[in-house]
């Protein structure tokens, strides 16, 4: 266990090494910083004492290593527009993000491993069929449509759910802003979690679907049947823990997506979350706050894959993480 | 009154080109304690045969008509509500290849326990106690051990021995166990078979081996049916069968055996293969590859008779037969 935390440990300062290359380029070829900072009336001579106090006449390489040592010690610049250190900036918009996505992976868990298992058992059904037809509208289906068109419809003209924003929310422990304590916060949470989870849903139920069809013409399925078990233990015991296997590993790469589906999200329902603090950073070309966004992303990413090894390893013995030191 | 009588059994298959055929007409009756063989080639219709006595065949397939009676009591008849609590426990399966048999993500013991525990009410602690005695008795090392661990920890063999130790978990009447040993390693195969046979012997439960290794079959069952296209072309006691075989089709199935063979001569084959179940032939369906065929075999399917030796379907110890007689009035 503790030689697998280290080389995911090690593993994690590769890609975020990878990442903080990528985000210095990204800083680095986004437009002169000198105009970001001080804009048009001012003199050459000016600019360029500017560019020698802020090191921008180094060579890339020494940029690099002083950006990387920085970054290290959890400084990313200050935001040119919030005047803020960029991380904090980010950091104090992370719980709304983290509370969208984690509400559209509920929602995504609780809907779609029980219409996938019903689609698998009944395949012939007309409600199965009639999942089937759905899923494969909503897999193309943009989900700013669909925002667009829950927002529409909710807010608008049926008028039940607020239409933007997070609503109130309550301080925990000093650190997270939390809107699932209150009833305005959660009436806010559900059309951007819903619109979240219907982005990715689809995909999920007919995954879940196919691979127990798979499992439940396995020998160990039928033989389960032959030693006369009841039909609900074979399928959510027996058929279920081997249908989830490749479902998780799949999963954990599809939080990438959902990270790259709470920009939409929160843009279309104006959610103060970091997706679209990051797209304004874009249009302000606010690079350090873009860099400092993808290395959060990135940290993330490798926590949230960390995790997935984690599940996967509890449910199939043979991948046992202790003895392989995976 | 015997423990399983199945008669007249017709299995089909409906595929969108229409039915198929895969079991003709099988009846054959079951004692308690007994062991019976059930040999033929690959696609004879031995493992559908083993399947549909409780009612496993895989879709499409379905029981056209017949009747299987276990002590008396009708199966086909049974929902599947009904039948669950006879597969198992009163009728236990071992399948071909212990690697795919047992489910790899749940431990051995709680595979084991769920078997007692789905048709007896018994306190987890309790059902734990019968799965250890039970894998002792089949002859695993450190049950207390093997209990917790999961099937890939464990050697194809030892799996064939829980899997063993599963079907006799409840005291079942009949084991139906399909192809065993195929799966196995040459060398166990033997000790599986043993411990097969004298979990049967000492539990007194009837034992149904489905096998195409008629080197096997001497050596477990004291009766075998031969299976040729989904009917059942020869039976009697194993014994005879051997020595002295009636029909075509069982002959050279003996022939073919290596040990047959001359040294240094090719091995003995049945030429052709068998006719898929589509397009099954008219009249005895091994009379294309019978050296022995006549007309009349290519146009009605002959009758069971007794030769002496075993039961046949073949119009050839029925001619023989009808010989004899005529020579012994003379």
């Amino acid at each position: 266990m503790l030689i697998f935390l280290l080389r995911r440990l090690f593993q994690a300062c590769v890609v975020l090494t990878v990442i903080s290359i990528l985000s210095f380029v990204i800083q680095d070829s986004l437009g002169d910083p000198v105009r970001q900072m001080v804009g048009q009336s001012i003199s050459p001579v000016e600019i360029e004492k500017i560019r020698e106090e802020q090191g921008l006449n180094d060579t890339k390489f020494e940029q690099y290593t002083r950006y990387a040592s920085n970054v290290l010690q959890g400084d990313f610049g200050h935001s040119y527009f919030y005047k803020e250190p960029a991380l904090d900036v980010i950091l104090k918009k992370l719980p709304a993000t983290f509370e969208l996505a984690f509400s559209a992976i509920v929602i995504i868990i609780l809907v779609s491993v029980p219409c996938g298992i019903y689609a698998a058992i009944r395949p012939k059904n007309i409600l199965a069929k009639f999942l089937m037809f759905s899923s494969t509208i909503g897999l193309s289906v943009p989900i700013f449509i669909v925002g667009i068109f829950l927002l529409y419809t909710f807010s608008i003209e049926l008028q039940w759910t607020p239409s933007f924003g997070r609503g109130d929310t309550v301080l925990v422990l000093g650190i997270w802003e939390t809107g699932f304590l209150t009833l305005d916060g959660l009436s806010h949470l559900i059309l951007p979690s819903l619109s979240l989870a219907i982005a990715l849903l689809p995909m999920f139920v007919r995954l879940i679907r196919s691979e127990m069809l798979e499992v439940l013409h396995s020998e160990y399925v039928k033989y389960a049947w032959a030693k006369g078990l009841s039909p609900a233990r074979i399928y959510f015991v027996h058929a279920l823990k081997n249908t989830m296997l490749p479902i998780i590993t799949i999963g954990g790469i599809q939080v990438g997506t959902l990270v790259a589906y709470t920009i939409l999200t929160e843009t279309i329902f104006q959610w103060p979350g970091m997706g679209s603090l990051f797209l304004d950073a874009v249009n302000r070309v606010d690079s350090p706050l873009i860099s400092a966004y993808l290395m959060v992303v990135g940290a993330i990413f490798v926590i949230s894959n960390t995790l997935v090894d984690l599940i996967y390893g509890y449910i199939n013995p043979t991948v046992r993480l202790a003895s392989h030191g995976l | 009154m015997a423990l399983l009588d199945v008669s007249n059994l017709n299995v089909c298959f409906g595929l969108k080109s229409g039915l198929v055929k895969a079991l003709y007409d099988v009846s054959f009756r079951l004692e308690r304690g007994e062991r019976i063989a059930l040999v033929g080639e690959s696609g004879a219709g031995k493992s559908i045969l083993g399947f549909s006595i409780v009612n496993l065949i895989s879709k499409p397939g379905f029981i056209e008509s017949g009747s299987i009676k276990l002590d008396g009591k009708e199966l086909t008849s049974l929902s599947n509500r009904q039948l669950r609590h006879v597969r198992g426990k009163r009728i236990a399966m071992i399948f071909q290849d212990p690697m795919m048999t047992l489910n790899p993500v749940i431990s051995v013991g709680i595979q084991m326990v769920e078997a007692i525990r789905s048709h007896t009410p018994m306190s987890k602690k309790d059902a734990k106690k019968i799965a250890l005695d039970r894998l002792a008795q089949v002859q695993i090392p450190s049950p207390e051990l093997r209990f917790e661990q999961y099937p890939h920890e464990l050697s194809g063999g030892m799996r064939q021995r829980v899997i063993i130790a599963v079907a006799m978990i409840l005291n079942p009447d009949i084991i139906i166990a399909d192809e065993p040993t195929t799966a196995l390693d040459v060398t166990i195969q033997a000790e599986i078979l043993e411990l097969l046979k004298h979990m049967c012997e000492v539990c007194n439960v009837a034992l149904i081996l489905i096998t195409h290794d008629l080197g096997v079959v001497s050596r477990i069952a004291e009766r075998t049916m031969v299976m040729y296209a989904g009917r059942i072309v020869e039976e009697g006691p194993t014994l005879e069968i051997i020595n002295d075989p009636q029909h075509p089709y069982t002959q050279g199935l003996l022939s073919a055996l290596p040990q047959m063979a001359l040294p240094g001569q090719r091995l003995n084959q049945i030429e052709g293969s068998m006719p898929s179940l589509m397009n099954h032939p008219k009249g005895c369906a091994f009379h294309p590859r019978c050296k022995y065929a006549t007309e009349k075999c290519s146009n009605a399917q002959p009758n069971y008779i007794y030769s002496g030796i075993s039961t046949v379907a073949c119009y050839m110890v029925e001619d023989m037969l009808e010989e004899f007689s005529e020579y012994r009035d003379l």
